[in-house]
């Protein structure tokens, strides 16, 4: 009743988690990119297509990085230099990421192109349980799991991610000890669009080959929420996504076929969204404040940090009311 | 120095040139003259009194969303949720006409109201949402996809067509509960008249009612707003409803007038638009439904291109996301100018 | 090192912070400056520590003239700045905190670092735990972790801005030891920016006098305080006697009250103020007073225990329905937590309206602003926004708003960051209120200023309040002990 194909769960989810890892480091130096969902679209489009022109995977999840990077360079610009809200602009190149990416890729619709080709690791895979589900997946898959490991070491454990945490958390003590927060926000922002675009391509170019209208529409989404019930931990985050993807999976393995009629599978979509909410509601809520204020002291602390997040306190100031 | 006040003078434009140019080089790109494709939206519009009409019909809505959003933006809340209060309104509207059939007036009367109360609910709950911690980009984003998940259920459920679930639309209402078109085209004089009558209120509700200015104060500051005696949660929640019920009214609109059934897009994308409408009408009212109008125009044109040129339609747009991303990013002269001084603090 | 201001100014808009102030400080000595409320204090020494460059005039250090793009740089050649609220980072560990910004490898773990961090602190007599969070530390140990960090980079010039405020007073007696030190043993230059009369005579050798952006003069100490005050204002604010009045009927009363928090719990207290009575609330930040200050406007909710407003029970009202009953809370940020930039004046007299209304009757509204203003000698018009008002006169329209009849007045810090003149304005307009039977609850950081208002005061530590004492019977002492848990 709960057999779910872990490995298949762990290819789908990759993108996100790539995605999820982009956006917290930018959420966490103080850039929210709201861009996102258009900044996979037009990286997923200009992935494909790059790979396609030149017959080359890697070319194409080069070119995705840069636009992921370019879309993000956007919108701290904007923010940084230009002092106009984070939100608006993000949410506006996210629209025309969307029509962009329809209007550019028009041509390049449903063709067959390079993808991505699975790299078993001898030995390794054969491990029982875990060998087949983290040790017999392609390059990219591998990939996101070192970079979860490296981005979360970066932003928690190294000194270069305590001065990316203090120019998110309050800049002007990290300018008064010498931080370069402007050019920190700007690094980051674009390293963690960066990531967005290869998270783009990867699903291009691995896990639904190929470029169609709105190809990835939803996913940037998606992501900006995991960002927020991850705590902006990309730790948690990737687990988020792997909860998300494995319950979309489990609906669609059990849930649809016995709910028998077409219609009511169509419900069975929503509940997703219904759980995207649901947690949203836990981590942020108010009503889970004040489950943690009338608990016990000694419980106290740790169902504060379990369940509870706080967003790096100088988040684009738009979002701060929350 | 002289050449700075001409500058200065003149700069409000310069972003939508910046916008016209970087489109003309994208239509360049893809071998068709600026010329042909400019000149096919124009002939999309304004070319027969039907294509203008039509352009009007696709207008209502979009000016219903985009004024109700003034009052949302007025609170300080980003209702991107807009989208699924449109669907709602238009579910609200379709229930009453595939489910009563009085005559006309009273049909479409209840059919306007179940509009309005369908949006007013979706919004509704997306407030609460926000009440309980949920921020409202996340909740809109949320009931926005459930919406259009439940209108996907109902058409190929219990409200699809004799011939069998075709996933394309539901049963066909009936005469009476459309509303009255003008010739062939898809524009309703009355929607005209129910969207002058919703700009009123929203005028009076923003410039001289207490509410109104409780929303104002709730937008700037909310903190301070509640110890001035002002309740964030209740006059929140106000706000999204009446917006609800305007995108809802345009959602009604939608499925009575440019079609007649209920669809499985049928909110068009146009919450969305609203939101680049309002910004870049700067969020000022009167602005606002002539920014409405340019995009419904550009819009309903950019059909005739597609056909003319085999370009995507996708290309109008392009055009008006442009350029309300220039005018949205260089727009404010002020804050140019400001890049080319000398900067005196690193640290924002 | 010998550090020289030479003619610096610095405009900000149309107001002119600095005027060609120029001033001298020699090593080894702990000057004082001194200054109204907008005198131009603070943007001068942020100047002179590199928060914010000058406008014009030059900095010299030794004889060599500076420029600083930022504060790092500025303590790279020797100028550190301890602000009232430290610049630290409340989320991260005391070892973060000190390690940010300085140069070193990829790890942060570095047990030598840990080390010489409690020997620097032992050094001036502070208590150092690298592991601590800073967010649980109290204002005193951060503003310590601060000035290690100062000192370490290589300060050879300290600014301390407001330092005593809101530190306990063994804190008080270590930070003035260690500022000796500095000065005698080490021959730092310290510079005191500081209001407070009677620790400036205490410390410093030498004061200047800042008065509108302009340098009126100096002296040295020690002096009458008479000369330095008429240094400081064109005329002198009187000083008015405080009637003693008798205490009224109970206007608030709290029974057995329980206050939960995810951070702090408050304990079961009982609280009776009576109408027309002053009560002070003292403590260290975060030790419960504000949890009990927004719990009497209804801000929080009781977990158990009542709440009394003038003999009813109003322990289920929120903050809305316990103002309607005659309460109001001003919060300690003006332009934060109590008046809306953006809003004119006459909007937000149209906003607190007393006449529920639909429409707004714009007219009318103008021109009860307009006789608001006159009455409390607001700077403004009807139509100016509130932030193109100073500080001072946004405080003056803040009270402005206040409904004619009040029972009771909850303040958080109503004086913190105001000059004497403000101050004082401040307090007349509460003693015209206790004439009229409103009682006043409010928060001070600044002892002597709870002593001198109050007429009773409570003392809060960790989450407890102690028991209640007679203002005209109690002293500095007996607060400080109070604070620190003792009996």
């Amino acid at each position: 009743m709960f057999d779910i194909n872990w490995a298949t769960v762990l290819l789908q989810s990759a993108p996100l988690i790539i995605a999820v890892c982009g956006e917290t480091i930018s959420e966490r130096v103080g850039v929210v990119n709201l861009s996102l969902d258009g900044s996979m679209l037009m990286s997923a489009m200009t992935g494909f297509v790059a790979a396609y022109l030149s017959g080359s995977a890697l070319v194409g999840f080069l070119a995705a990085a840069a636009v992921g990077a370019f879309f993000a360079f956007i919108v701290s610009f904007g923010s940084l230099a230009l002092r106009q809200s984070q939100v608006a602009v993000g949410f506006v190149l996210t629209l025309l990421g969307d029509s962009l990416s329809a209007f550019l890729g028009q041509d390049y619709t449903r063709l067959p192109g390079p993808w991505v080709t699975k790299l078993p690791i001898p030995v390794l895979k054969d491990i029982p349980v875990i060998g087949p589900i983290f040790f017999n997946q392609d390059p990219m898959v591998y990939f996101t799991l070192v970079l979860v490991a490296v981005t979360y070491w970066w932003i928690f454990h190294s000194r270069p991610g305590l001065e990316l945490r203090s120019a998110g958390e309050r800049p002007e003590a990290a300018f008064a000890r010498g931080v370069r927060v402007r050019r920190l926000r700007y690094l980051y922002a674009m390293l963690g669009g960066a990531m967005v675009g290869v998270a783009g391509a990867a699903y291009s170019l691995d896990v639904k080959i190929g470029w169609a209208e709105g190809h990835t529409r939803g996913l940037g989404w998606i992501a900006l929420a995991v960002v927020i019930f991850g705590g902006w931990s990309p730790l948690r985050g990737a687990l988020g996504v792997l909860l998300l993807v494995g319950v979309r999976s489990w609906i669609g393995t059990y849930l649809q076929p016995a709910a028998g009629a077409d219609s009511t599978i169509v419900i069975l979509n929503a509940l997703p969204w219904l759980l995207m909410l649901v947690v949203l509601l836990v981590v942020s809520g108010k009503l889970t404040g004040d489950l943690v204020a009338n608990a016990p002291p000694w419980l106290k602390q740790p169902l504060r940090r379990l369940l509870l997040v706080a967003p790096p306190a100088a988040l684009g100031a738009d979002l701060k009311e929350g | 120095m002289k050449w700075q006040a001409w500058l200065e003078r003149i700069w409000p434009s310069l972003p939508i040139l910046a916008a016209l140019a970087l489109t003309s080089l994208l239509l360049l790109a893809f071998g068709t003259s600026p010329a042909v494709a400019f000149g096919a939206i124009l002939e999309g519009v304004f070319s027969t009194p039907d294509r203008m009409l039509t352009a009007l019909a696709f207008w209502i809505p979009l000016l219903l969303a985009a004024v109700g959003l003034l009052l949302t933006f007025q609170a300080g809340l980003w209702n991107i949720g807009i989208e699924g209060q449109i669907i709602l309104g238009a579910l609200g509207a379709s229930w009453v006409a595939l489910t009563f059939n009085f005559p006309a007036p009273v049909q479409i009367s209840l059919e306007v109201l179940a509009g309005m109360a369908g949006g007013a609910l979706w919004a509704g709950i997306a407030a609460l949402l926000k009440r309980w911690g949920v921020h409202e980009i996340f909740g809109g984003l949320a009931l926005n996809n459930i919406a259009i998940i439940l209108t996907n259920f109902l058409i190929a459920g219990p409200w699809q067509p004799p011939e069998g679930g075709s996933f394309r639309g539901t049963v066909p209402f009936h005469e009476d509960a459309l509303l009255p078109l003008v010739g062939a085209t898809r524009f309703s004089l009355f929607s005209l008249v129910l969207a002058a009558v919703a700009f009123g209120l929203v005028v009076l509700a923003l410039r001289n009612s207490a509410w109104g200015l409780r929303l104002k104060a709730l937008g700037r500051n909310p903190r301070s707003a509640f110890l001035l005696g002002v309740s964030s949660n209740r006059e929140a929640l106000l706000a999204m409803m009446f917006c609800g019920a305007l995108a809802g009214l345009g959602g009604a609109v939608r499925v009575l007038s440019w079609f007649d059934s209920l669809r499985q897009s049928i909110s068009g994308g146009i919450g969305y638009l609203a939101l680049m409408v309002v910004i870049l009408a700067a969020f000022r009212l009167y602005l606002t439904p002539f920014v409405a109008l340019f995009f419904a125009a550009v819009l309903t044109g950019s059909i005739v291109l597609q056909l003319r040129t085999q370009l995507h339609s996708s290309l109008g747009a392009i055009l008006t996301g442009v350029m309300v991303l220039f005018v949205l990013l260089f727009g404010d002269f002020g804050r140019v100018r400001r890049l080319f001084k000398p900067r005196g603090d690193d640290h924002v | 090192m010998r550090t020289e201001l030479q003619d610096i100014s610095k405009r900000f808009g149309s107001v002119q912070a600095n005027e060609k102030i120029s001033l001298t400080f020699e090593p080894g000595r702990i000057y004082g400056l001194l200054g109204e409320n907008g005198a131009g204090k603070s943007t001068l020494m942020k100047i002179l520590s590199g928060f914010q460059p000058a406008d014009s005039g030059r900095i010299l250090l030794d004889g060599k003239v500076q420029r600083f793009a930022s504060p790092a740089d500025a303590l790279a050649a020797g100028v550190g700045m301890l602000y009232q609220e430290p610049l630290d980072l409340p989320p991260f560990t005391v070892l973060e905190n000190y390690l940010l910004g300085q140069a070193g490898g990829l790890l942060v773990r570095s047990p030598q670092v840990a080390n010489h961090l409690r020997e620097l602190g032992s050094r001036y007599g502070f208590k150092v735990n690298p592991e601590e969070t800073i967010r649980n530390l109290s204002l005193g140990e951060r503003q310590q972790l601060e000035m290690l960090r100062l000192l370490s980079g290589g300060a050879q010039l300290l600014i301390l801005d407001e330092p005593t405020t809101g530190i306990s007073a063994e804190q008080k007696a270590l930070l003035f030891s260690s500022m000796f030190h500095l000065a005698e043993k080490e021959g730092k230059t310290l510079i005191l920016v500081s209001h407070k009369l009677d620790e400036v005579q205490e410390l410093c050798s030498q004061v200047f006098v800042l008065r509108k952006g302009v340098l009126v003069g100096g002296a040295e100490l020690p002096c009458p305080n008479s000369t330095l005050v008429n240094l400081m204002f064109e005329q002198l604010p009187p000083r008015r006697e405080r009637t003693k009045l008798a205490p009224g009927a109970p206007a608030l009363e709290l029974k057995n009250a329980v206050v939960r928090t995810p951070r702090l719990d408050l304990t079961p207290t009982d609280l009776q103020i009576g109408s027309g009575e002053v009560f002070g609330l003292a403590g260290l930040e975060g030790s419960g007073q504000e949890l009990l200050l927004k719990a009497c406007a209804g801000l929080l909710p009781l977990a158990e225990g009542r709440r009394l407003l003038a003999e009813s029970d109003v322990t289920r009202l929120g903050y809305h329905a316990t103002s309607k009953q005659g309460v109001r809370y001003i919060a300690a940020g003006r332009l934060e937590e109590g008046l809306v930039s953006g809003l004119t004046l006459t909007e937000h007299l149209a906003l607190v309206t007393e006449e529920p209304a639909f429409l707004v009757d714009w007219q009318a509204n103008r021109q009860k602003t307009q006789e608001r203003i006159k009455h409390y000698q607001v700077v403004g018009t009807p139509e100016s926004t509130i932030e193109q008002l100073s500080g001072g006169n946004q405080q003056r329209f803040l009270f402005g708003l206040l409904p004619d009849s009040l029972k009771l007045i909850l303040m958080e810090h109503p004086t913190r960051g105001l000059d004497l003149r403000s101050t004082d304005w401040i307090w007349q307009q509460l003693n015209e209120r206790r004439q009229a039977g409103t009682a006043v609850l409010f928060i001070s950081a600044d002892l002597d200023e709870i002593i001198e208002r109050s007429d009773r005061i409570a003392v809060f530590s960790a989450g407890r309040m102690s028991r209640v004492v007679d203002a005209s019977r109690t002293n500095v002492d007996e607060l400080g002990h109070l604070i620190g848990g003792q009996t």
